[in-house]
């Protein structure tokens, strides 16, 4: 190693290169364990709490287990309120989402003046979590589904719009070209040149979102936000770690269940 | 009948498209453009239905200012041109029916058209451009499923079904084999003569030219260099047009005597 430093040092740039190069690694990683270990100390998040709660994660899950199996009639109502407030958010964000992605696309909105400030609201309702949404909605509209409804319709506009608008932009750029020359309008243009084109991503942005907000809504309830999420909070309140156990259970198998459905029909589309 | 006075056309990084070009092209002509790429010939073609502006001078299609036209002129001017692409530009998960009847939109408003609601006269238009082309039984079939020269014919079929008076065509064979370049050649050609539509077809292939065009038009540098019949376009003028001597890959050179 030394022998080749020396024998490449005549070209003079690069000959203390390999040296320096080790020194910066060196130094990123020295860096990186001391935040890492700083950021322990502040928050006293040590690996010292993970031994001693060890032993309380086994009982945990010994007062889990057997599950309350007695207790599923009472969550199915809820459960399907979830799903009912994950599909009507998905929709009303994703109808609202059409509009503006195409606002959004510098290909079909070219006037920069609209498209810019559309991207700027969208980027910023997608730095918003859901959960401080649902918390916000909470606050102005009461405790219940209503609430988490409007916060998954913020979130999956977002989301949707977002992704749709980058699918509008690479669509192929030559039948909006025969649209304009058979004489289209720009919404003429939309309709024949655009929809067809976006129409499958669109969907398939809208089944992911939906996924997505299906796992959203099981714990909006811890904010009051309506679903299975405001059962599962009671639960772990009242120390009936059966009931929480078979509420995990019963969305595991219902988030399983959509996420395997929507993930067949998004790969038929695409 | 379309009229070019004095255009030309300059882009925004300086290169001349057009250099003060007057034609007049008269109702049931077949034009053939002919120039090595980068001659203008895109350029004069789209300029006639605006897909590019201008910078000097005046087009008018049948008397009506292209170049002057508002919006709402203009698309009304559009509807009546056909435009044919070296690419198709169908939208291939659509059905050959419906990108054929999308050549209808400019007769109706966008309420109607938004919601597909075509009256049956256009839906049995389509068709009939669709059989004009041999491909009326295509006429269900999702666009992507059918061959590049299939995919030009709907093209066709979708200027027809505009009831278009003029048909553009820009390099409507550069991406076909050499038979079924023939036979989209031979659908321009009678559409052409049973219509009497005027066609203008951009070409970079010699022989086809000669053969099909009623005049030819040859550019160089965006400036035009000849215009006359078939006849008049030897060897020797295309070698002028092109600033050398022609190449094998300037002949489609498949039996001219087919």
């Amino acid at each position: 190693m030394r022998s080749s430093l020396s024998q490449t040092s005549a070209h003079q740039p690069s000959s203390n290169a390999p040296l320096t190069d080790r020194y910066k690694r060196l130094a990123t990683w020295l860096l990186f364990i001391f935040v890492l270990i700083a950021c322990s100390i502040r928050t006293e998040v040590t690996p010292y709490q993970l031994v001693v709660g060890l032993p309380q994660m086994g009982s945990l899950l010994q007062e889990m287990f057997p599950p309350d199996w007695g207790y599923l009639p009472t969550i199915w109502g809820p459960m399907l309120e979830t799903i009912q407030i994950a599909i009507m958010g998905t929709t009303i964000g994703g109808i609202l989402a059409i509009p503006v992605a195409l606002l959004c696309a510098y290909n079909i909105m070219p006037n920069r003046w609209i498209s810019i400030p559309m991207r700027m609201i969208l980027n910023l309702v997608r730095t918003i979590p859901d959960l401080l949404f649902a918390a916000v909605f909470v606050a102005i509209f009461g405790i219940g589904p209503f609430a988490g409804m409007l916060a998954l319709v913020f979130f999956s506009f977002g989301i949707i719009a977002k992704l749709t608008f980058e699918a509008i932009e690479a669509i192929d750029p030559g039948p909006l070209e025969a649209m304009t020359a058979v004489g289209a309008n720009r919404i003429q243009l939309i309709i024949f040149g655009v929809m067809p084109q976006a129409l499958p991503y669109f969907v398939s942005y809208f089944l992911y979102t939906f996924e997505v907000n299906v796992r959203a809504a099981s714990v909006l309830g811890l904010v009051g936000a309506g679903g299975i999420g405001l059962l599962l909070d009671r639960a772990l309140g009242l120390f009936r770690y059966d009931r929480a156990s078979i509420i995990i259970l019963l969305t595991l198998a219902i988030v399983l269940m959509i996420d395997y459905g929507s993930a067949v029909i998004r790969r038929k589309l695409l | 009948m379309i009229t070019f006075e004095n255009v030309s056309k300059t882009y925004p990084n300086g290169t001349a498209g057009l250099r003060d070009v007057t034609l007049t092209i008269h109702e049931g002509e077949l034009v053939v453009i002919v120039g090595s790429s980068g001659a203008g010939k895109s350029t004069l073609l789209r300029s006639i239905n605006r897909l590019n502006d201008i910078s000097a001078g005046e087009i008018k299609v049948n008397g009506k200012s292209v170049t002057r036209a508002t919006s709402s002129e203009l698309r009304r001017i559009r509807r009546d041109i056909g435009m044919i692409f070296q690419s198709f530009n169908l939208v291939k998960r659509s059905t050959v029916l419906r990108n054929v009847l999308s050549g209808r939109v400019g007769y109706h408003s966008t309420f109607k058209t938004m919601f597909g609601l075509f009256p049956k006269g256009d839906v049995e238009l389509s068709l009939h451009a669709l059989e004009r082309v041999n491909i009326r039984e295509k006429a269900y079939i999702r666009s992507d499923q059918l061959s590049g020269g299939q995919q030009q014919r709907v093209s066709i079929a979708r200027a027809l079904a505009q009831e278009a008076r003029i048909i553009l065509a820009d390099e409507p064979v550069a991406s076909l084999d050499p038979l079924t370049t023939r036979q989209v050649m031979d659908d321009l050609k009678r559409i052409n003569q049973e219509m009497n539509i005027t066609t203008i077809i951009n070409l970079h292939f010699i022989d086809l030219a000669r053969e099909y065009a009623t005049r030819i038009i040859g550019l160089r540098a965006g400036e035009v260099v000849f215009d006359g019949t078939p006849a008049e376009a030897t060897d020797q003028v295309f070698a002028e047009i092109y600033g050398r001597p022609i190449q094998k890959d300037e002949l489609l050179g498949v039996g001219g005597v087919s």
